[in-house]
């Protein structure tokens, strides 16, 4: 997995609460294997209204979505994640997730930031204010540097951190421990 | 110490702890369904096996079709969906029940059928309304694509303890009131992030009262209020439910398996990170009017003000009433209510009338429906002119191709009224089976204790 350092990159604001998976990429386009790109259909029935966001020319290179409450919300389907990582999307930011969506994200090399909601919505203005403007995630420092040159740092699950800086593959961490699951086997009973 | 119900399942799967708190948790029990090819995928692309084959059951819901069953699937897509999962399974010799199986179904109607669940286990999915299975006092909580590989590959999933939420529900329901209304109604007390972060659990004399299935439908909304895992501690209803299923423990087994799931509830002095405390004497029949499952009122409420995208959306304007909105389809089914007590209500209602709008009655297992066929079940919404179809999640997520047009007003037994979610424009209505039941033969969203009184 590609390791998740710093990132720079432009940030584009979505102030609408709830985004469920079914809105990032509806669920009938899921029976297309993933190989056919899942990004074709990102946020497919929002964009088809015109105007949205990622489609307009200042944040066509957008890497990070300053997002609103529960983003992610509703199915464990990865589809969600792997549409926004192919539209090149690379971290999201919100004042809460949903939790599935959440730990998918991490499992993909992507990065979930929680920052409260004013300061959230604080970002979200600048950026409707200076559309295109870039925002610095710092996952080592645990840093935000917003595009007026204020940071905001945020807290990220300690072994999900090291996971991204190092791009490690879970399951190989995992396996280490393959005695104690072995052991574990033998003594228990469900 | 004290513990609650959670802490025990929890404290008694830890295989090993890691940094920041997290722990290795051991799952006993894995659900897989036609949407699980991108798991499999990622094994195989890293050349792993599937540990532990005999701790996984799969069947196909999400794509498979209700009509036309015996018939080739034309859709190549959707008929690669059943291949794949019937190579996968057998590949890593994993139990299948296909689509010719009378045993098919959705999985979380399914998992507590065959008495796969069981209190105190681990049980996980690759799908959010895994929280279903909380009913039966597992910890079951749904994962994603690369949670499942993880799974299949070392039997086992990092994580961290949730904080803990019990929702207590006193009193009784009134007659016409059932668990989806109790569930509609603890989301809008607490709201679709309202239990992030948390493990619910369902307590209280409302609670103790209902039947394994009403459990499950309350569990299995959990997640609509942003919570993982919902429970409700097990009790005779559920060694009753359980005993004589095919993958319930037997004989002595059973006896032993008994003791342990009597110790499995939460100790009376166990605290709770958080509670909440609703009324079920105070509780009417529940609807959604906008986008999200918080957005639930009693049937008597108005619209209330909202964005205006979300009324856009559903057509609707504040003040306007709920009760006598037109519908124009109507769906019975999905893991939140396509067991046979669902499709008994629903008779109940329908009986003697005709349906005014075109109706769905999807049941959640082969075995439901012949169960339901075998009580006529199938007689009553066929001669009240309702469709009824094979098993499956249908119209409820759409993937199979049974969706709502753009615009059109759906009564539906489903979890989730998200934009787009029955179709692109379906403007979903969430409710009871008894409450859908009603706008079948109304053609109008009705509170259903009007037809009950007659």
């Amino acid at each position: 997995m590609e390791p998740f350092t710093t990132l720079n990159a432009v940030a584009a604001p979505l102030d609408i609460a709830n985004i469920d998976t079914d809105r990032i990429i509806p669920a009938r386009f899921l029976r297309q294997p993933r190989s056919a790109g899942y990004h074709h259909w990102l946020f497919h029935d929002l964009r088809e209204k015109g105007g949205f966001v990622l489609d307009r020319p200042e944040f066509k290179a957008a890497r990070i979505l300053v997002a609103a409450e529960n983003f992610g919300c509703g199915s464990s389907r990865e589809g969600a994640v792997w549409a926004l990582a192919g539209a090149g999307l690379r971290a999201w930011i919100a004042p809460s997730f949903g939790d599935i969506f959440f730990e998918n994200s991490f499992k993909n090399g992507l990065l979930p930031v929680i920052l409260a909601a004013d300061k959230v919505a604080r970002l979200r203005k600048l950026l409707a204010d200076k559309p295109g403007s870039q925002v610095t995630i710092d996952l080592a420092a645990q840093t935000v540097a917003y595009p007026d040159g204020s940071l905001e740092t945020f807290d990220v699950d300690p072994f999900r951190k090291e996971c991204l800086l190092n791009g490690w593959d879970e399951i190989d961490l995992t396996l280490q421990h393959q005695k104690a699951i072995t052991d574990y086997e033998r003594r228990h009973t469900s | 110490m004290s513990q609650t119900l959670y802490e025990k399942i929890w404290t008694a799967h830890e295989v090993a702890s890691g940094p920041g708190g997290r722990s290795l948790l051991y799952v006993d029990r894995h659900l897989l369904h036609d949407g699980s090819f991108h798991a499999f995928e990622a094994l195989r692309n890293a050349g792993r096996k599937v540990r532990r084959p005999d701790l996984c059951l799969a069947t196909p819901g999400h794509y498979v079709p209700t009509r036309n069953r015996a018939d080739h699937i034309a859709d190549p897509m959707v008929r690669g969906k059943m291949e794949m999962l019937i190579e996968n399974t057998g590949a890593a010799g994993i139990r299948h029940f296909g689509m010719d199986d009378a045993r098919q179904g959705i999985v979380h109607v399914i998992g507590p059928e065959q008495g796969f669940t069981q209190p105190g286990v681990t049980l996980v999915c690759g799908d959010s309304h895994t929280s279903t299975h909380g009913a039966l006092g597992a910890m079951a909580f749904g994962i994603g694509a690369s949670e499942v590989a993880h799974v299949l590959a070392t039997q086992t999933l990092w994580a961290r303890r949730a904080k803990t939420l019990r929702i207590n529900v006193s009193g009784s329901l009134a007659a016409g009131v059932h668990s989806k209304d109790v569930i509609l109604a603890i989301i809008a007390r607490i709201s679709a992030a309202g239990g992030a972060g948390h493990a619910l659990e369902y307590a209280g004399p409302a609670i103790r009262a209902l039947s394994m299935e009403a459990r499950l439908t309350i569990c299995n909304m959990s997640i609509e209020a942003g919570a993982r895992c919902g429970m409700i501690a097990p009790d005779d209803t559920t060694y009753q439910y359980l005993h004589g299923r095919p993958f319930a423990p037997k004989g002595a087994d059973w006896d032993r398996a008994l003791a342990r799931w009597r110790q499995l509830p939460s100790d009376a002095a166990a605290r709770f990170d958080r509670e909440v405390d609703l009324d079920g004497n105070a509780l009417v029949p529940m609807v959604t009017w906008g986008t999200s499952p918080e957005d639930a009122l009693p049937v008597n409420a108005v619209v209330p003000e909202a964005k205006p995208d979300t009324l856009h959306y559903m057509g609707l304007r504040p003040g306007q009433p709920l009760e006598g909105l037109a519908v124009d389809r109507v769906f019975i089914g999905s893991c939140t209510n396509s067991r046979l007590e669902d499709l008994r209500i629903a008779a109940a209602v329908v009986k003697g009338r005709k349906a005014m709008i075109p109706a769905m009655v999807v049941p959640g297992s082969g075995l439901v429906k012949q169960a339901a066929e075998a009580e006529g079940l199938d007689r009553i919404f066929l001669e009240a002119g309702l469709e009824w179809l094979a098993p499956g999640c249908s119209m409820c997520v759409g993937m199979n191709g049974d969706l709502v047009d753009a615009g059109l007003r759906c009564a539906s037994t489903s979890n989730r009224n998200f934009e787009g979610r029955q179709g692109k424009g379906a403007r979903t209505h969430l409710m009871s089976p008894a409450m859908a039941a009603a706008a079948a033969v109304t053609g109008r969203i009705t509170d259903v204790r009007r037809l009950l009184s007659h």
